[in-house]
């Protein structure tokens, strides 16, 4: 292997990313899948980082979901897009970082049509001004948010008071990561790492002491898929794709799974229960599932947040097995009491899936 | 089992690995040219069976690769011989059919 020759084809897949002065949007759906996420994402960012990160409250939909789902047309999620970039220039930030890989394809789909067609740029401008008498200039950076976990992954690492590794083996936990495929599937030079090698989660683990495992299926599709999912139907066919991966991960003792898609971890996570319910068969230890975190809710554990703050009572599968295993101390009790100790009242438990 | 209004739908995924092909061994026992078919297809267009049925020997050598069961397309061959006429490979597919059919028994 010539080495130059691989640095260069890497240097390719890098992404520059500013260190600070960001405009933040949320997702439509990740603050009901993980309503803990994206605010441990400002907290982190904000207060243990110190970075300018800005959001506003007018922002709304990317369109992403319904133009992925065949609902409206591009130049319709064109004109949403318009308008995102242009609450973004009235608030006087040149970087945008999208909470949602969808959003995040979406945005780059637009901004390279508009560079292939700059004529549609200019009707979308139009259609802007004439429907909001808004104006917008086009962002310097797109970036993910995992792109700015993964670029601070080493200032949290500094920081943080546990590391992914088993407490009484001393071993790296091994840990699956799973990238939302329009992350860098449609334009791998957007995404850290490209499509084939994405790094963007890979480097937070190892950063923070966790190993990497490889499988077969690891870059296949979580299974959501817009319009399979959306129509009751075809979930069968959704869930089989999760299966897919289940099955090929099984072999590799796989201890948690780390994503960075609104729907790939609310699907791997509560697609166990289903597999569970339907076939008998659960893949983490003693009957328990394998616990699927956002990278957020990873970074909230290693810097030391309680995991009940996280919202990690909301997920499908057992989380406490991991805790134990990464010896973050948690209050049993504790766990289904919401914000202001406000009782949440405790789920029924799965029949086959083991959970507390 | 709890009713989810939908279930998992079985993969279509064919795994080499686990794929069981003591048949298409058998069959190769019997007819070695099985082995030389390059899936062209000449068969499978010269069939008269092919538009009313779906009958193919291409589709035969390769299921029985895959470790399918090919039962279904076996029954609809007429044993006319057309598909030996044409094969370029020279392959005897009337017999390879024959000796097939026979190992089903």
């Amino acid at each position: 292997m010539i080495y130059e020759g691989k640095q260069k084809i890497w240097k390719d897949y890098q992404k520059e990313i500013p260190d600070d002065h960001w405009y933040f949007v949320r997702s439509c759906i990740r603050q009901n899948f993980f309503p803990a996420s994206e605010r441990m994402f400002t907290e982190i960012t904000r207060n243990v980082l110190g970075k300018d990160v800005y959001e506003t409250p007018y922002h709304t939909t990317c369109g992403g979901i319904a133009y992925h789902c065949d609902t409206l047309p591009q130049e319709t999620a064109m004109t949403i897009v318009a308008r995102q970039f242009a609450l973004m220039t009235e608030a006087g930030y040149e970087n945008y970082a999208a909470s949602c890989i969808t959003s995040f394809g979406n945005y780059a789909e637009v901004l390279e049509t508009w560079h292939e067609f700059p004529e549609l740029e200019a009707r979308i401008r139009e259609q802007l001004w004439k429907a909001t008498r808004r104006e917008f200039k086009k962002p310097k950076y797109l970036a993910h948010t995992s792109d700015l976990i993964y670029h601070w992954r080493n200032q949290i690492a500094e920081k943080a008071k546990f590391r992914l590794v088993d407490k009484d083996t001393g071993e790296p936990l091994r840990i699956a990561e799973h990238i939302g495929c329009h992350y860098a599937k449609m334009f791998p030079s957007k995404g850290v790492g490209g499509a084939e090698y994405p790094y963007v989660l890979t480097g937070m683990v190892e950063s923070w002491g966790g190993q990497i495992i490889d499988y077969p299926e690891r870059r296949h599709c979580c299974g959501y898929g817009f319009r399979q999912y959306h129509v009751k139907a075809n979930r069968g066919y959704c869930v089989s794709n999760t299966h897919k991966k289940f099955e090929s991960m099984e072999p590799y003792g796989i201890q948690a799974i780390v994503t960075n898609c609104p729907g790939c971890p609310y699907f791997m996570d509560r697609w166990q229960y289903f597999i569970a319910e339907q076939t008998g068969k659960t893949y983490g230890k003693d009957g328990f599932g394998i616990p699927v975190l956002t990278y957020e809710e990873l970074a909230g554990l290693v810097l030391g947040y309680d995991p009940w703050d996280l919202g990690l009572q909301l997920h499908q599968v057992a989380v406490e097995p991991l805790l134990d295993r990464i010896g973050i101390p948690y209050d049993p009790k504790a766990k289904y009491l919401g914000v202001n100790k406000e009782d949440l009242l405790r789920p029924s438990l799965p029949q086959t899936l083991k959970c507390f | 089992m709890m009713d989810f209004g939908f279930k998992l739908s079985k993969s279509a995924t064919i795994d080499l690995d686990r794929a069981g092909t003591e048949r298409y061994e058998k069959l190769c026992a019997l007819s070695p040219d099985a082995r030389t078919c390059m899936a062209c297809g000449s068969c499978s267009a010269t069939c008269t069976a092919a538009s009313f049925s779906g009958m193919s020997v291409r589709k035969v050598i390769l299921g029985l690769q895959r470790g399918q069961d090919v039962r279904p397309l076996l029954s609809a061959c007429m044993l006319c011989g057309k598909c030996t006429l044409v094969c370029p490979r020279g392959i005897n597919t009337r017999r390879l059919i024959l000796n097939l059919s026979k190992s089903y028994d």
